[in-house]
Parts: C-alpha cells; structure tokens; sequence
C-alpha cells in the first residue's frame, strides 16, 4: 500500500547494503534523484540491473555503491561510453565490478517474466551471437511443441524497483505515459517499489480508460521529486536536457573531475534541488 | 556536381537504399540521420521505429538518444520495451534493420561489446543492446559506418550480432532464416554480399574515390563486383535537406 513519504526517508526503508535494485527508465523517466538519494546514503555492494545503465548507474559505480551490474547497453546514448563504468570494468576503480550482460530484448523479456511469476524468459535471441559464450545465465531450451531451439534467460526479480513517472494521485495509484519502457515491468516483478512523481494530483480516474496505471496497492512509497529525472526527462514536464548529456562526457573523464562534481552536485545537495529543473517546458 | 562531404554522401546512399514501404528499425546515430533523410525526401511514407518503443516517428530534429521526447511525440503510437522485442521485433514485423558499427568484418558481423578479450577488455565498448535481435529478426539489415581500417578488420574482438557467420557459412548453420547484411555503406562505398562467398564485395563507389583508397581502409582483401558502378552524386535536394536537418539538430540539442 503505497505511502506518501519524503525520498531519504522512502530510500531508507527500501534499500539496504547488499540489495538488487532495478532504477528503470528507458532514456524517458530516469529516477536521477532517486539515484543520488542512494548515494548520498552511501549504500554498498549493490546489484544493480538495468537495461541502459547510463548516467545514473555510472555515478553510482564511480563512488563504489555497487558490487554486481546487470544490463544490456552501458552508454551514454548518442555521445560514447561511460567512463566510470569503464574505469571499474578495465581498472577495478573504485573497485571491480561483476557484469552480467544481455541483450535488450533478453532484459526486456526478463522483467516480463519476472512480473509474470515465472522462473524464466524465452524467445528468439541471441543466435549466432557471442554474449552466450561469455554469460552463464544464457542458456536454450527446445520447444516441446515444434522442437525450435529458443534462448532462456533467469526472470529479473529486483529486492527493490525505483521509478520516475508524471503523477500519483491521493490514493497512490501512479501514472506514467510517453515512453514507458519496462517500468512497469519492473514494479510488478521487485519486492517493493519507490516511486517518485512530479506531483500529486486529486484523483486519476476516468482519465482514459487505457492509461498505464499502477494501482497504488503495487507501490511501497511515492515522493514527490519535481524535476527528478533531470537530465532525463519527463514527458509533459520538461524535455532531455541533451547538452548535459554531452557534458556529462568531460564531467566524469577523470577520477578527481568526477569526484567533484559528485560532492558538489549530489552529496551536499539534496532532492529539492531538482526542482530548478522542473517546468521548463516539455 | 555540388560540393559535398564524404560523411555526407554516406548518409545519402544509406537514405536511398530507403524505400516508401519499409518498416525500418533505426539504429542510432548515422542509421537515424539516414532514415530521417529518407523520409524528408522519397520515401514519405517510411514507418521508422525506435527501440524505445517509438512506431511510425516522425521527428523535426534528429534525436541524440533512441528516446528523445521528439520520438515519442511525432510518432502513431508509442509501445512498452516487452511488447516492442517480442509483438514487432520477434513477430517478425520489420522489413529493414538500420545499424551501424564498432567493428565489422566481410561477413558483416558486428562487434559493438568489447576490444580485446571480453573478461580483460582494452575497451569496454556499449555492449549490444538491442543489435543481437535485430540483427535476427528483421527481414534484412542495412549496415553503416565510416571507412576506417579499425573498423572494418579481418577478425572481430567480439561477435556481438551476426551477420553471414563468422566464417561466411551462412545463417543457416545458426537456426536464422532472415536474409541478414545485404548492403553496407560506408563515405567511400556501398558494398553488398557476393552471392557465393557472402564476403562484402565493392559494388558503387562514391564520386572520386580510388579503389586504392578502399583498400587501404579495409581490414579484408576486399573484392570488387564485376562491374563497379559510380555512386550517383548528392543532388541539391539531398543535399539542402540533409544540411537543415543536422543544422535543426545541432541548435535543438545545444539548447539544454
């Protein structure tokens, strides 16, 4: 039953030392703040799965928040890598990181299973292709229907799923729409869920009847973080802040650089910070 | 013949390969400007789609990212990441696959994971994303990158997605009935499978490159077709609405 609560103390209660996380967020609707809340609170030796690590998860690798990645593309969309990731998985700065790497159809089936109750994934995937030979948690089964070869990979069941989406009303029942990637996905298939929203609104029935919804009973604590996913972005809010993106690049270059910015930026900062972002126009 | 950049011409034969009716599946990047330039010029009625779950798209400026909000807001429709790898990726829905490339050998395999050995990388490269499926599913890939001799070598890091088989034994031998790469263009060539080695074989070259200048930026011994033809040049048309595209695109991304 979802709870209306500040994002420390929502952090706090989910997350612990040693938990899955899945900080969903395909391009659209990164929980930023949610992410640096985790940092602030220095939690360690995370397993942490996403499809697009990005920017989020290359903050919380470069200060030492996660032991385990999960993921299908580490990039920083459109500009090139992403350093810290790559600074953990060449150097073992600031410490070695174990990755577990997929295919995006692999993860996105993955969470669908999880969310589903069963213990895998299948589909056609990843034929002829190497990642197979690399991870362990690919493997095949036959169809005992046609005797086709498919691809299986184990159901992602995440201790805690944290997203960003538009609203939540009173209730706690959670809207999102635009690109809604596999959040939902990841709700349904984690032991408990954060969510932060650009704000609460009255009631949102009778909207349309086809609205991704997430009643309020699948949702643990809803906080209320406008401008949270900057520099994502929040369809309706405020668009991708591209040029940060970009500068992201040169940001988290080098060790010190980064570690800079992280001190300034995220640990003496706090979530009412991202609201400079909000409203800027979507 | 107007004047024109190689990088330019590259993205404009890429368009061109485009057609009114294909559901192309748009890799980011040089594949993106390819397929938006196909659809502002001859083919009107092109359904792009995005991985994120973008279909039937139809951007102003190009996106810097697969999600950008333009996707979702140009597009018909806007689908969940399960349903868009498994109803229209999986179920066999798209004609064309656009990708483009860290590495790739003759075959048209395509490393985007690492360099050097995966478990002690040289370079942790983005890894595939959505390449492995797509490079299986659509119904054949178009492939496009700059022509460089690390780009194009003889023996791939990694085999992140497959093409016509590591060896060029084909796509049968790996369960996959899809026709695969069957043109990579590149700012010096287009070049397209011979029909019996499956090896990339020259087939145009761009206006005013030598076969020598091909030689010296390809990994492989790298076959000629027949009869190499000229690539047709860039017309004005092509051209101006390529250059107002990236010019929209580079004001809307450093607006921030």
């Amino acid at each position: 039953m979802a709870r209306i609560m500040p994002l420390g103390e929502a952090v706090a209660q989910c997350v612990t030392d040693g938990a899955s996380l899945a900080m969903e967020g395909f391009t659209h609707l990164i929980p930023h703040a949610a992410a640096h809340e985790v940092i602030r609170q220095g939690r360690k030796d995370l397993t942490v799965m996403r499809m697009t690590p990005d920017l989020i998860y290359d903050q919380m690798i470069g200060m030492g928040c996660v032991a385990k990645l999960i993921f299908s593309f580490a990039g920083n969309p459109g500009v090139g890598l992403l350093r810290r990731l790559r600074d953990a998985v060449e150097n073992g700065w600031p410490r070695a990181i174990e990755i577990e790497e997929h295919s995006h159809a692999a993860m996105a089936n993955a969470y669908e299973a999880g969310a589903a109750g069963l213990p895998c994934a299948i589909f056609r995937g990843y034929r002829g292709a190497e990642l197979k030979r690399v991870n362990p948690n690919i493997k095949s089964v036959i169809c005992p229907f046609t005797g086709e070869e498919l691809a299986a990979v184990p159901a992602l069941n995440p201790d805690v799923a944290i997203i960003h989406a538009q609203k939540a009303d009173k209730q706690g029942n959670v809207l999102i729409e635009g690109i809604v990637g596999v959040q939902k996905e990841a709700v349904l298939a984690a032991k408990a869920a954060i969510v932060t929203v650009e704000e609460v609104v009255e009631d949102l029935r009778g909207l349309h009847p086809n609205l991704c919804i997430l009643p309020h009973w699948t949702v643990d604590c809803i906080s209320v973080v406008p401008g949270g996913a900057h520099p994502s972005y929040t369809q309706g809010y405020y668009p991708r802040d591209n040029a940060f993106y970009t500068e992201w690049d040169a940001i988290s270059a080098d060790r010190d650089g980064f570690l800079a910015w992280m001190d300034e930026h995220v640990l003496k900062s706090g979530p009412e910070d991202f609201a400079r972002h909000a409203g800027k126009g979507a | 013949m107007p004047d024109f950049k190689p990088a330019e011409m590259m993205t404009i034969a890429a368009a061109r390969a485009l057609s009114n009716d294909d559901v192309c599946f748009v890799g980011i990047g040089a594949p993106s400007a390819a397929c938006n330039l196909a659809r502002l010029t001859h083919a009107p009625d092109i359904t792009l789609i995005y991985e994120s779950g973008t279909i039937g798209t139809r951007p102003d400026v190009l996106p810097l990212s697969i999600g950008d909000g333009e996707l979702c807001e140009t597009a018909l429709t806007t689908v969940s990441g399960p349903e868009m790898f498994r109803y229209w990726l999986q179920g066999g829905r798209i004609t064309i696959g656009f990708l483009a490339a860290a590495q790739i050998d003759k075959y048209g395999n395509i490393n985007t994971t690492v360099v050097g050995d995966y478990h002690k990388p040289k370079v942790r490269l983005p890894g595939g994303g959505g390449a492995p499926e797509i490079a299986i599913s659509c119904g054949e890939i178009f492939i496009t990158a700059r022509h460089q001799k690390r780009v194009f070598v003889d023996k791939l890091d990694f085999i992140t997605s497959l093409g016509h088989g590591p060896n060029g034994e084909g796509r049968a031998a790996f369960g996959v009935h899809t026709k695969g790469p069957t043109k990579l263009i590149t700012d010096l060539c287009v070049m397209e499978p011979d029909p019996e080695t499956l090896a990339f074989t020259v087939a145009s070259l761009h206006p005013g490159v030598t076969r020598e200048a091909v030689r010296d930026e390809t990994g492989w011994s790298v076959a000629f077709a027949d009869s190499v033809e000229e690539t047709p040049p860039p017309t004005d048309e092509e051209l101006t609405v390529l250059r107002d595209l990236q010019a929209r695109t580079k004001a809307a991304h450093a607006a921030g």
